[in-house]
């Protein structure tokens, strides 16, 4: 136990440890509430769902964030509802039971210096046979209203501004955006900013008949990471992302040093052919092409992300490293306390696992944790092939998508930069902890 | 060296044909073959359709009995040993070469000119760079450079992709000083000079890419071997008679340290074919690895079947060619004595 403390007092004198360590434990508390926030099924029924569950997204737009770092305002873009009481609802009954007006107002303030991608109502009225009415009216800050529309609400019913071929004729233009949102005078042709109100005044025939509206706008920016093609927000596969990463990246690192260990120990104890056999694996096994092997297996059988790793495991157990720690085996082999369990009678499985092993944890602990990176980066190779597992929400993914797209060439930076850095951020975290460990435990490193 | 290169394709043809893939793409080649050589052919013009049918149904029959696909899989898969090894990889189902052909030998060689380019040209700068660099620092050990070297080292658990594209970004999307990707530019440029120089420009971002995910890692290892070295006695013993520290670094400290090193680059190389399928991918670099992606794609077995096997071979000469370098550099191991050349 006090050796252990130690090793902490050691760790602590590397910054680089430090760092290392508060990356890591920063990405396991990401990963658990995730976890804990989104339940596996609803992470995969939101990642594949399209235009049904993610509607009141714009496509492609940037984070909200990007107007911190800009002169030129975005409009951000934002969904608001009379059912949770984000609009406010007035209901006011009349002298005839049946009839009774139901309002529904919306003031925001604009500051934006763009106009939005578009703006929409989504109506949901209920009524058994007389339908219900809507008028909607906009009021600008400078006091001006504009009538958008009558309709009778079905229903569900949606009202998109820009499509909307009566308010075009009325407002004698095709881009109502610009319409409603700049003051026709203005020689600067820039949206008004200022206190917006949307004014929808409904009447109902019946006697339990409700009118609620979802007011959305689409703006070009959106959320804390943006959204992409198919209007997903991206946080969800940021944030999803990182346990599967670290999932994948540590079950592999310690599957495959674990086994690595146990056969190179189990090779130099008994011998032999085994050994023999255990060499002639590992040079075939250097000129097999890993990930060509992998991608044939995502081919031809399944992309599900446990296979990948099996796979990747099986697949790495008889890689160089098999070579170091046989050498080191060898050495400790000779030593006299493996003699002295000889002597007393300790059968091979016990001297193997607790003898020979245990020697050489130091060396195994950061050969460990300095081959997560390569595996975390593994996964995301493969669903930069497009061999990613296919219900799963993961970094490679959303790189994998952007790619597809053209995101880099369409000037869409955020959408490859967000995966990319949180991949970058896990990949040193873990080689910045796995330099440190491996000074601290090869002492013939620690004064160069 | 030959044994390991079979046991390894051999063991790539096992994998490929657990789902029974191997045979359909067989299967398919037979009843291709044949179908064309009936159809094609005017002595049978004048059959009928159904005629037609049952020869080429009687036909594919006896050439699936020649070829043996209905003997027992041990026999079957030796047979494929074989082709595979004489390279003779069967036909793509959707992709052709840019000749048009459709044999996957043909597809997948002309495609290897560019992957040789790539590699070849990244993987000898890396080495060179890395032990000039390795040897500069060593010698100021503790410097400020060094520390840099080393505060950069965890950068390289990144693969070369993942460089690739912040190296698109930055020297593409936002400068607009290199391109995005591609072999050369479009259309080609006639005269071979101008031809040489544009497919240059396009090797820059790629080649950069590879280098400096394995650069500042293999730069650590190898200062750190430069420096165990270093005090070693007789570089002391060296110094100490007036040799100039060039002749000590070439003679004494690089010499030794020199069939280590090109260990430690063996096993790196090895990983780096791995990581240039991706990044032949991401900039669209028209070699082996973004047919393989392409392949995937149509879903097109026989290539992907077939770019393994290359894989495989390339990797198996990798090493060749580096226990050929190792045998030269080191003179414990005489070239021609059982081990190192043995091909």
């Amino acid at each position: 136990m006090s050796a252990f403390r130690n090793s902490i007092r050691d760790l602590l004198r590397y910054p680089s440890a430090i760092l290392g360590s508060v990356i890591i434990l920063f990405l396991l508390a990401v990963s658990v509430y995730a976890l804990v926030t989104i339940p596996y099924g609803e992470a995969v029924r939101l990642w594949r769902g399209g235009e049904e569950v993610w509607y009141q997204n714009p496509k492609y737009a940037a984070p909200a964030w990007f107007n911190y770092f800009s002169n030129k305002k975005q409009p951000v873009s934002f969904k608001v509802n009379s059912t949770d009481g984000s609009m406010l609802k007035t209901i006011t009954p009349s002298s005839d039971p049946n009839i009774s007006t139901v309002d529904i107002t919306y003031s925001f303030d604009y500051a934006y210096d763009g106009v939005p991608q578009e703006l929409m109502i989504y109506f949901t009225s209920q009524f058994k046979e007389k339908f219900s009415f809507v008028s909607v009216s906009w009021i600008t800050p400078d006091g001006r209203t504009i009538r958008i529309a009558d309709m009778a609400a079905d229903h569900s019913l949606t009202f998109r501004f820009s499509q909307d071929q009566k308010l075009q004729k009325r407002l004698k233009t095709e881009d109502v955006m610009q319409a409603i949102f700049v003051d026709p005078n203005s020689p600067t042709q820039a949206p008004l900013k200022g206190q917006y109100q949307l004014v929808i005044a409904g009447t109902t025939f019946e006697k339990d008949a409700t009118i609620d509206a979802e007011f959305v706008l689409h703006g070009e920016l959106f959320g804390a990471a943006g959204t992409d093609k198919y209007r997903r927000d991206l946080l969800l596969p940021l944030l999803y992302g990182t346990p599967i990463a670290l999932a994948f990246g540590l079950l592999a690192a310690l599957g495959t040093s674990l086994l690595t260990m146990v056969i190179a120990a189990a090779g130099t104890w008994y011998g032999g052919w085994l050994d023999e056999l255990i060499q002639r694996i590992t040079e075939v096994n250097l000129v097999l092409p890993f990930l060509a092997i992998l991608i044939m297996v995502g081919t031809f059988f399944s992309r599900s992300i446990w296979l990948m790793l099996s796979v990747t495991i099986l697949l790495s157990i008889f890689s160089g490293s098999i070579k170091t720690y046989r050498a080191i085996f060898m050495q400790s082999k000779e030593s006299s306390y493996i003699e002295a369990a000889r002597a007393y009678g300790a059968s091979s499985s016990r001297i193997i696992f607790s003898y020979l092993i245990p020697r050489m944890v130091p060396l195994l602990i950061p050969a460990l944790v300095s081959s997560v990176p390569s595996f975390v980066f593994l996964e995301a190779s493969l669903a930069v092939l497009g061999l990613g597992d296919p219900v799963l929400p993961t970094w490679g993914k959303v790189i994998n998508d952007a790619f597809a797209d053209g995101a880099l060439y369409q000037g869409r930076y955020y959408w490859v930069l967000e995966p990319a850095i949180l991949l970058m951020i896990t990949g040193f975290g873990f080689a910045m902890l796995g330099f440190a460990l491996d000074r601290i435990f090869n002492p013939r490193l620690r004064d160069i | 060296m030959m044994f390991t290169v079979i046991i390894g394709v051999y063991l790539t043809i096992l994998i490929a044909n657990m789902g029974g893939y191997v045979d359909t793409i067989m299967r398919n080649e037979i009843r291709d073959n044949t179908t064309q050589a009936i159809l094609a052919n005017p002595n049978y013009r004048s059959l009928s359709t159904e005629a037609k049918a049952q020869l080429i149904q009687t036909k594919i029959a006896t050439e699936i009995n020649r070829l043996g696909l209905n003997q027992p899989f041990a026999v079957r898969s030796m047979r494929y040993l074989k082709n595979a090894l004489t390279l003779n990889l069967g036909r793509a189902i959707n992709m052709k070469s840019d000749q048009g052909s459709k044999e996957v030998r043909l597809i997948l060689l002309e495609r290897l000119p560019a992957t040789l380019l790539l590699t070849g040209s990244s993987s000898l700068l890396l080495f060179f760079a890395s032990v000039y660099i390795a040897l500069s620092l060593s010698r100021k050990y503790g410097s400020f450079w060094d520390k840099i070297m080393i505060a950069f080292s965890p950068t390289s658990a990144a693969p070369p992709w993942f460089y690739g594209i912040f190296l698109i970004l930055i020297f593409a999307a936002i400068f607009r000083i290199l391109p995005f990707g591609g072999l050369v530019d479009s259309p080609s440029p006639d005269n071979p000079l101008d031809y040489g120089l544009s497919v240059l420009k396009h090797l820059i971002l790629p080649a950069s890419a590879v280098i400096i995910s394995s650069v500042f890692i293999s730069i650590y290892n190898w200062r750190t071997f430069f420096l165990i070295y270093s005090s070693e006695d007789y570089v002391e013993m060296a110094k100490s008679k007036g040799l100039t520290p060039r002749d000590i670094e070439r003679r004494y400290i690089l010499r030794p340290t020199l069939p280590t090193i090109i260990t430690s680059f063996a096993l790196m190389l090895i990983t780096l074919w791995t990581g240039f399928i991706i990044t032949e991918t991401v900039f669209l670099w028209p070699g082996l690895g973004r047919t393989l992606f392409s392949a995937i794609g149509f879903f097109d077995t026989p290539v992907i079947v077939g770019s393994t096997i290359i894989y495989a071979y390339l990797l198996a000469i990798t090493v060749f060619l580096l226990d050929f370098v190792y045998a030269l550099v080191d003179p414990r191991v005489k070239v021609g004595s059982g081990s190192g050349g043995s091909k």
